[in-house]
């Protein structure tokens, strides 16, 4: 059995008493949500922390999606589940449908949650794609109010986020914007495996056009921030095969991927084009009313 | 009635009356798993007992400078720090191996490999016991670790078994099998010769429960009770005797309730003996339980060749010769688990189910800084390696004759009248009528069909394989005169005892790691005696309990100890006839044995029931006739058993991701006379999952220094539902001549035969870009790099 170091442990009952528990405690302290990274971390030591501060119990309050008229905002604590089977998402994001899939198992979906996931910011992993792809916001709250970050400042590298050591995520914000679709990919060894390469693409369009697209790409390096030369690429222009291989052309220059036990970087590389391609091309004919 | 099982309705069969072959009698083991009832061995508890944890190398090689204890001795929960130094004063730090090696129980000299055993710590709880091992300071010496098998035994590598004096290179043994000249004469004459390198690499059971045990010592009467995760607890008792220096009387090992075994809890690992020893030194039980990183890191791993193969054929297709050059990875001990005549295990059985002219195989094992181990993964003592060589072989020379590979095949199965069939490396084959086998796995895969769909979709640009492999196991390990381990013979006890009231308990010496003995051997006795299989309970897994016999592994349970079930239940069966004989005052021979009674012949009226004969047994008899009504056989087999089976895997191929797809899978095996066909059904889907897991994903990988890359599930993957298709099984049914009730082996089938399925179906989808083999594992990135013109063998 692998068992950690000592720690402490304390249910949070609000927001407030959280923060204010990191902010007593310090660098020390570490929230727990769906703990299916942190834990295993924990238990091969390769994390040690002296508290944990479950937050579970505030699911009720920060467990939702809401749908407003100019954007979707989820709560932090919103567990996977709830996102694969929400109808709003499927509806305005179906990308959030995608990935859920093929998240892990439905073990961890049933308790691990965004807030945890981006929080993670495991490179591979899945919803950060998502919501680079998305261009979400995150809510992070402090002592002394909120403040609102955009994916691009959230993530800073392999394991580290924007958020402080007394803040916490408490949601994350998604534009909405008309005649657009969405769409993930993701190759993996194995189900329940993190992706070898994963991407994500966003389309908005008018009138045949193009009128934006956003990549996201997973596993491919530790930069999930999104790939501004698709969007600059893509805008203007009528969807096409050849549009889609130029995506994917630009997503294998972009990415910076190493050879792992998942697969070379040459593979990988090729991937990120061919996921690239298939994401957009998937993403467009929603866009039209078709699954592929 | 109708009962369901494996999401299948079919016909209820009443066991109770024809309890062997029919129907779909539940595992009489199940309830207490489904309810959570079951017992292992992390779920005991003792008064007073202690937990122990083990610290494990973290570099391949290295020479121990200094091993520092006193501040895990301070610890205040710690009770005892051993170290390899104060076991060697104790002559424990070496054990045998059951290869006649040696292996460390703690490192004295050096570290061999990642992950092995340096000192443990035995603590109050398993916390402070893990907590411990962080206090203890060790200076290691790092030295060059030998990791590539290619470059092992250049004069160069550093010399890993310096332990042993005199050794100068890595060199761990040469072996060799079949007729050299014979075979070098067939291949001068053949129009075709194909050669094809191929490795198996290097997996790992991964059973879900780890290994583990909790050690008793009593000091006042001397008595040693170990509690462990043994598929051969006799075995283990006498091992223990050896090692220990302890009176084999008063030593009882308990296997309790296995969660999986697969070769894995074959060997003896340091883990026990340090729990032995911890107990022995405190005087209190201790527990030892392995994390899932030290399972996968330091136990019995599987398979690790490089095999060369070479095929020879005429021009039509006729397989005249099959050779092989074999490099063996033994990692840094030879702790192979095979018989000691055997230390290739059953490789020899490489020329598979085809009738060749000559056969000859040349094999090099050598040590490597990697865990030690071998032959363990359900795979018949190497015959894993074996089938896969030569149904790889087979496709390779398909390939190069632009045949289909099931004509190939046909035209040189070994044909029914040839049995008992002597291979030309020696083995003899009992029984099997291949091409009716093989016929109805094409019937039920459609085969003709799905050729014409595969032309389909390759016009359209899609890749999709079909794969067929054909295997023969030997299994049922195995007849006295050749198959022994350290000296123990590998016959199975089996003791039967039928209460007054007529209900019974047999005891066998096997132990079920989930194989359902408790069911399938209450069967086997209840055919043979008349008693239904729920007033039969099987006892095994304790050697006090038990008779000797040496376990479960190589598929042998139902080929021995279901032998001696059998055999047993007749002797009793005799012992009934005598006592029927004076209860009906005939003489014997003219009593006439029907399920269950003792009729007079010619008066079938007058009969007594095996019920009323018990409890006769146990009252008054004439003179002459001993009371009671029990009785104990050893069983000595005079061959394996060579179960068989066909098996065709269609899969499809992404073009763009290199993904493969399993999109159905045919089994047909013949394993004689099928005792519990829900329990083969079982092992058999079982097996598939495994061969699926091994061919697409499974491989325990190094880093160049050594480090080992497969250490935990996320890192190691094992197969899941999701990967699998849902398995399509067939049976034909060919009898065990000396079998007593014509059984064969089944447990393994599916995993010696479904790899080589697997690999020739994704060569065979990948035809259009001329590939003619691709190692496994078929992982999306090393199958596209083979697409991309850039085969990789994956060491």
């Amino acid at each position: 059995m692998q068992v950690p170091v000592p720690f402490d442990y304390e249910r949070a009952t609000s927001v407030e008493h959280a923060i204010g528990l990191l902010a007593r405690l310090g660098p020390s302290a570490r929230l727990v949500a769906g703990g299916h990274s942190l834990l295993p971390m924990m238990k091969l030591r390769l994390a040690n922390f002296e508290y944990l501060i479950d937050i579970n119990d505030l699911h009720n309050k920060l467990g939702y999606v809401k749908v407003e008229p100019t954007q979707i905002r989820i709560g932090a604590m919103t567990r996977h589940r709830e996102l694969l089977e929400s109808p709003e998402l499927l509806r305005s994001f179906p990308i959030f449908h995608d990935a859920e899939r093929v998240i892990a198992d439905p073990l961890v979906r049933n308790r691990g949650t965004i807030g945890g996931s981006l929080c993670q910011a495991d490179p591979s992993e899945d919803l950060c794609a998502v919501c680079t792809t998305l261009d979400a916001s995150c809510v992070i709250r402090g002592l002394d109010g909120e403040r609102v970050v955009r994916m691009a400042d959230f993530y800073r590298g392999p394991y580290e986020t924007a958020v402080g050591d007394a803040e916490m995520l408490t949601e994350v914000r998604f534009p909405l914007r008309p005649h657009g679709s969405s769409a993930y990919e993701k190759v993996g060894r194995r189900v329940g495996d993190w992706a070898v390469v994963s991407c994500g693409a966003a389309v908005w369009m008018d009138d045949g056009v193009i009128t934006d697209a956003r990549v996201g790409l997973a596993a491919v390096g530790p930069n999930t921030t999104g790939i501004p030369a698709i969007s600059q690429a893509l805008r203007g222009r009528p969807p096409s095969q050849d549009l889609y291989a130029e995506a994917g052309a630009i997503a294998a220059d972009y990415c910076t991927p190493v050879t792992d036990q998942r697969g070379s970087a040459e593979y990988k590389r090729h991937l990120a084009a061919e996921l690239t391609r298939r994401a957009m091309r998937r993403a467009v004919a929603r866009v039209h009313g078709r699954e592929l | 009635m109708t009962a369901a099982a494996g999401g299948r309705v079919t016909a209820f069969v009443d066991n109770d009356i024809r309890p062997v072959g029919r129907g779909r009698m539940l595992r009489k083991e199940d309830p207490r798993f489904i309810r959570g009832r079951g017992r292992f061995v992390d779920d005991l508890q003792l008064p007073g007992m202690l937990h122990l944890a083990i610290l494990r190398a973290p570099i391949a090689h290295g020479r121990i400078l200094s091993v520092d204890i006193t501040a895990a001795e301070a610890h205040p929960k710690v009770k005892l720090v051993v170290t390899g130094v104060m076991l060697a004063e104790r002559s424990l730090a070496w054990m045998p191996t059951l290869s006649g090696d040696v292996q460390a129980v703690l490192a004295t000299d050096k570290v061999r490999f990642q992950g092995q055993e340096v000192a443990f710590v035995v603590a109050e709880d398993r916390y402070a016991a893990r907590d411990a091992l962080e206090l203890i300071a060790v200076e290691y010496e790092q030295l060059p670790a030998v990791v590539d098998v290619r470059t092992a035994l250049d004069r160069s590598a550093p010399v890993i078994r310096d332990d042993v004096e005199g050794k100068t290179d890595n060199h761990c043994f040469d072996w060799e099998t079949g007729d050299k000249a014979a075979t070098d004469a067939a291949f001068a004459r053949a129009d075709v010769a194909v050669s094809q390198e191929m490795v198996y690499p290097r997996v790992h059971p991964a059973p879900l429960e780890t290994c583990g045990a909790v050690a008793d010592y009593d000091a006042v009467d001397g008595t040693l009770t170990v509690w462990s995760t043994t598929q051969a607890p006799h075995a283990h008792r006498t091992l223990f005797a050896i090692v220990a220096g302890l009176p084999e009387h008063k030593i009882r090992v308990i296997s309790p309730d296995i969660g999986g075994g697969f070769g894995n809890k074959v060997p003896i690992y340091p883990g026990y003996i340090c729990a032995i020893v911890g107990s022995l030194l405190t005087g209190k039980p201790v527990k030892w339980t392995e994390d899932r990183s030290e399972n996968l890191t330091s136990t019995a791993f599987a398979r690790d060749y490089i095999m060369h193969g070479e095929i020879a054929a005429t021009r039509d297709g006729k397989i005249l010769a099959i050779r092989t050059n074999v490099l063996a990875d033994h990692g840094a001990f030879n702790g192979v688990a095979a018989p000691t005549k055997y230390p290739a295990g059953f490789f020899g059985v490489f020329t598979g189910s085809y009738d060749i002219e000559a056969a000859h195989c040349a094999m090099t094992a050598v040590y490597t800084n990697k865990a030690p181990g071998g032959v363990a993964y359900s795979c018949s003592f190497r015959i894993t390696e074996a089938v896969y060589l030569v149904e790889r072989l087979v496709d390779c020379l398909a390939y190069e004759l632009k045949m289909d590979p099931v004509e190939l095949r046909l035209r040189n199965l070994i044909r029914p009248e040839q049995f008992p069939y002597t291979t030309k490396t020696g083995w003899v084959y009992d029984s099997g009528n291949y091409e009716p086998t093989l016929r109805a796995a094409l019937r039920i895969a459609d085969y003709e069909a799905l050729r014409r769909e595969q032309q389909d979709r390759r016009a359209r640009g899609e890749l999709m394989g079909i794969g067929v492999s054909f295997f023969t196991e030997a299994v049922g390990a195995g007849p006295r005169k050749d198959m022994d381990i350290m000296g123990l013979a590998m016959a199975d006890g089996s003791e039967l005892r039928i209460h007054p009231t007529g209900t019974a308990v047999l005891r066998v010496s096997c132990q079920t790691q989930g194989q359902g003995h408790e069911t399938t051997f209450a069967q086997i006795v209840a055919e043979e005696i008349g008693i239904p299989p729920a007033d039969i309970r099987v006892v095994h897994g304790d050697t006090d309990q038990t008779p000797f016999g040496l376990g479960t592994y190589g598929s042998r349970s139902t080929p021995v100890s279901g032998a001696a079930a059998a055999l047993v239940a007749r002797k009793v069966r005799e012992k009934a006839r005598l006592i029927a004989s004076a209860m009906l005052e005939v003489s014997v021979a003219d009593l006439v044995w029907e399920k269950g009674s003792f009729y007079v012949a010619g008066d079938p009226a007058a009969s007594v029931t095996i019920r009323d004969i018990a409890m006769r047994a146990y009252g008054d008899l004439p003179d002459g006739i001993e009371g009671g009504l029990e009785a104990q056989v050893c069983y000595n087999p005079e061959n394996l058993t060579n179960p068989n089976g066909a098996y065709i895997c269609v899969v499809d191929v992404d073009p763009g991701t290199a993904v493969v797809t399993v999109r159905r899978f045919i089994a047909v095996d013949d394993c004689g006379v099928r005792i519990n066909p829900m329990i083969v059904e079982g092992q058999v889907h079982g097996g598939l999952t495994d061969g699926v897991g091994m061919a697409l994903m499974e491989m325990i990988a190094f880093d160049e220094d050594g480090n080992c890359l497969g250490g935990s599930l996320m890192d190691y993957l094992i197969p899941t539902a999701l990967e699998v298709p849902d398995w399509e099984t067939g049976f034909t049914e060919t009898p065990s001549p000396h079998h007593p009730i014509g059984a064969k082996g089944v447990g393994e089938s599916a995993t010696v035969g479904s790899p080589p399925a697997v690999v020739n179906a994704v060569v065979d989808a990948l035809r259009p870009y001329a590939l003619r083999h691709v190692d496994m594992p078929l992982t999306p990135s090393r199958l596209w790099e083979a697409m991309s013109g850039n085969p990789r063998p994956p060491i």
